[in-house]
C-alpha cells in the first residue's frame, strides 16, 4: 500500500493563526468565493455557513487524519469526497432540526459545501499527511478564518443594505437602504473593498520589514 | 484497496443512520409548527386546525390512506369553523412562488395570505410579503361562489397599482409587478379548483374536531 510521504509538523501556535491571517482562505487564497458571495447577504446568514463549513473541516479532517496510513493514493480523492459527503449530509440535517427559516435562508449552499474548495483543499495538503491533533487545531483555523471572512462581509452588506445588524435596527426610519448591497453585485463590491484593505495592510508590513532590514544593513 | 473503500462507505452510512435517526422527529416537529403557525395566521381567530385532502369525491378527512393536495379547516375555541387555509403556487420573477391562503366560507371572501417560499428579489419582488397597502386587499377579497357552483362568480385578478375599481380585484404593487400578478394567478387557480370543494363539503367541515 503507498504511503504517503509525511513530514509530521509540531503543533505550535502557528498552526492555528495560519488559517486566521497568513493564509486565510478567503483573503488570501481566494477559496470557496460561491458561498462567500451568495450567503453573506446578512450576518446570521454569514456565520451559520462559517459555522456549518468549519464543522465539516473539523470532522473530515479528523477521519482523513485517522485513515490516512489505510487510504491507497490512487483512491485517496474519492475517499475524501465520500469523508466530505457525510459530513455535510450531518450538516444538512443538523440545521433543519435547528432551524427550517435558517434552512430555508442558507438554501443550496448547504449541499454545496461538499465542492468547497477549501475542504478538499485542507484534506490533500494537511490532514492527509498530519496527526489528529495538529488537523483538528488547523481546521479549526481555517474554519474560524473562513467564518471570520464571511462575517466581515455579511455584516457590511446588512449595514448598508439593510440598516440592520443581526437584525437589531440601527439606523432611524429616514435611512434609505443601499439595496444593491444585499443583491448580487454588492458582494462582488464588498469583497473587493475589504480584498483592497488585506492587501493594502500585506504590502505595508512587507515594507517596514524590508525597511528595517535596510537599515541595520546601513548601519552595519 | 477494496476493504478501504468498503470500510469508508461503513462508517459513512452510520453517521448519515445515527444524525437522521436523531434528527427526524424533530425536523418534522419543526414542519408542522411552521404549517400550524402559518395556518393560524391566514385564518384570524383561529386556534385549532384539522387537516382534509382534496380528492376527486370531495375533501375528506387526511390520514385515511387518501392521495391530493392537503386543506387545512380552523376552528376557534368554542370548535366554530373560522376558515379554510389553503395552499397556492406561480411562478413569479424568479422561481415559483408558494403561498397559503385563508377562506372564510361565511363570507365567502379570501382572510388571509401568507408567503411559504419565495425567491423574490429583495427590496422589489417580496414586498408581496410585507407591503401593508398590498396585504390590505386579502383582509376581505371576494371570493364568491358561481352560480352553478363550479368555480367562482369573479375571477380573482390583479390590476394595475392605483385602478382597483371591484372587490374581486388585487391592487399590484408598482415595482413588483411580476410578482403581485403571481399572487393574483396563484390564488385564482387554487380558488377556482378548492372554493367549489369547500362548499360541497362544508358539513364535514364544520363538525367540530374530536379531542
Amino acid at each position: 500500500m503507498a504511503q504517503l510521504p509525511s513530514r509530521q509538523e509540531a503543533l505550535t501556535l502557528d498552526t492555528f493563526v495560519r488559517g486566521l491571517w497568513k493564509e486565510n482562505p478567503v483573503f488570501v487564497m481566494l477559496l470557496g468565493m460561491c458561498p462567500v458571495l451568495a450567503v453573506t447577504n446578512s450576518a446570521v446568514n454569514a456565520i451559520a455557513m462559517g459555522l456549518a463549513t468549519t464543522f465539516v473541516l473539523l470532522g473530515s479532517g479528523a477521519l482523513v487524519s485517522l485513515l490516512r496510513n489505510w487510504i491507497p493514493k490512487q483512491v485517496r480523492i474519492a475517499s475524501y469526497i465520500v469523508i466530505i459527503a457525510t459530513f455535510v449530509t450531518m450538516v444538512d440535517y443538523g440545521i433543519q432540526a435547528i432551524s427550517l427559516d435558517l434552512y430555508a435562508a442558507l438554501g443550496a449552499f448547504i449541499q454545496l459545501i461538499v465542492v468547497n474548495c477549501i475542504i478538499l483543499g485542507r484534506a490533500e495538503a494537511y490532514a492527509s499527511k498530519q496527526r489528529l491533533m495538529p488537523t483538528l487545531v488547523n481546521a479549526l483555523g481555517m474554519g474560524m478564518g473562513f467564518t471570520l471572512a464571511l462575517l466581515s462581509l455579511g455584516a457590511v452588506r446588512e449595514v448598508l443594505g439593510n440598516g440592520t445588524l443581526f437584525g437589531v435596527q440601527l439606523f432611524s426610519e429616514s435611512f434609505q437602504p443601499w439595496v444593491v448591497m444585499i443583491l448580487p453585485p454588492g458582494g462582488f463590491f464588498v469583497l473587493g473593498g475589504w480584498l483592497l484593505l488585506f492587501n493594502w495592510l500585506r504590502a505595508r508590513s512587507e515594507r517596514k520589514v524590508l525597511e528595517r532590514a535596510g537599515v541595520r544593513a546601513n548601519a552595519g | 484497496m477494496l476493504r478501504t473503500l468498503g470500510g469508508i462507505a461503513t462508517i459513512s452510512g452510520l453517521l448519515v443512520v445515527l444524525v437522521y435517526q436523531v434528527t427526524r422527529p424533530i425536523i418534522a416537529e419543526n414542519q408542522r409548527v411552521r404549517t400550524e403557525r402559518a395556518v393560524f395566521q391566514v385564518v384570524p381567530g383561529a386556534v385549532a386546525k384539522r387537516d382534509f385532502v382534496l380528492t376527486d369525491q370531495g375533501l375528506q378527512l387526511a390520514g385515511g390512506g387518501a392521495q391530493g393536495e392537503t386543506v387545512y379547516a380552523a376552528y376557534d375555541d368554542a370548535g366554530q369553523l373560522k376558515g379554510v387555509a389553503f395552499p397556492g403556487a406561480a411562478q413569479g420573477y424568479a422561481d415559483v412562488i408558494q403561498f397559503l391562503f385563508g377562506y372564510d366560507p361565511a363570507c365567502q371572501c379570501v382572510v388571509g395570505i401568507r408567503v411559504l417560499k419565495s425567491t423574490e428579489t429583495p427590496g422589489l419582488g417580496d414586498k408581496i410579503e410585507k407591503d401593508p397597502a398590498f396585504l390590505a386587499n386579502f383582509q376581505s377579497l371576494d371570493a364568491r361562489l358561481s352560480a352553478d357552483g363550479s368555480g367562482l362568480a369573479n375571477p380573482i385578478e390583479t390590476v394595475k397599482h392605483g385602478t382597483k375599481t371591484d372587490s374581486w380585484q388585487i391592487d399590484a404593487i408598482s415595482g413588483a409587478t411580476i410578482s403581485s400578478n403571481a399572487t393574483g394567478r396563484a390564488l385564482n387557480q387554487a380558488a377556482q379548483r378548492l372554493v367549489p370543494a369547500v362548499h360541497r363539503s362544508l358539513d364535514l367541515l364544520q363538525s367540530p374536531p374530536q379531542s
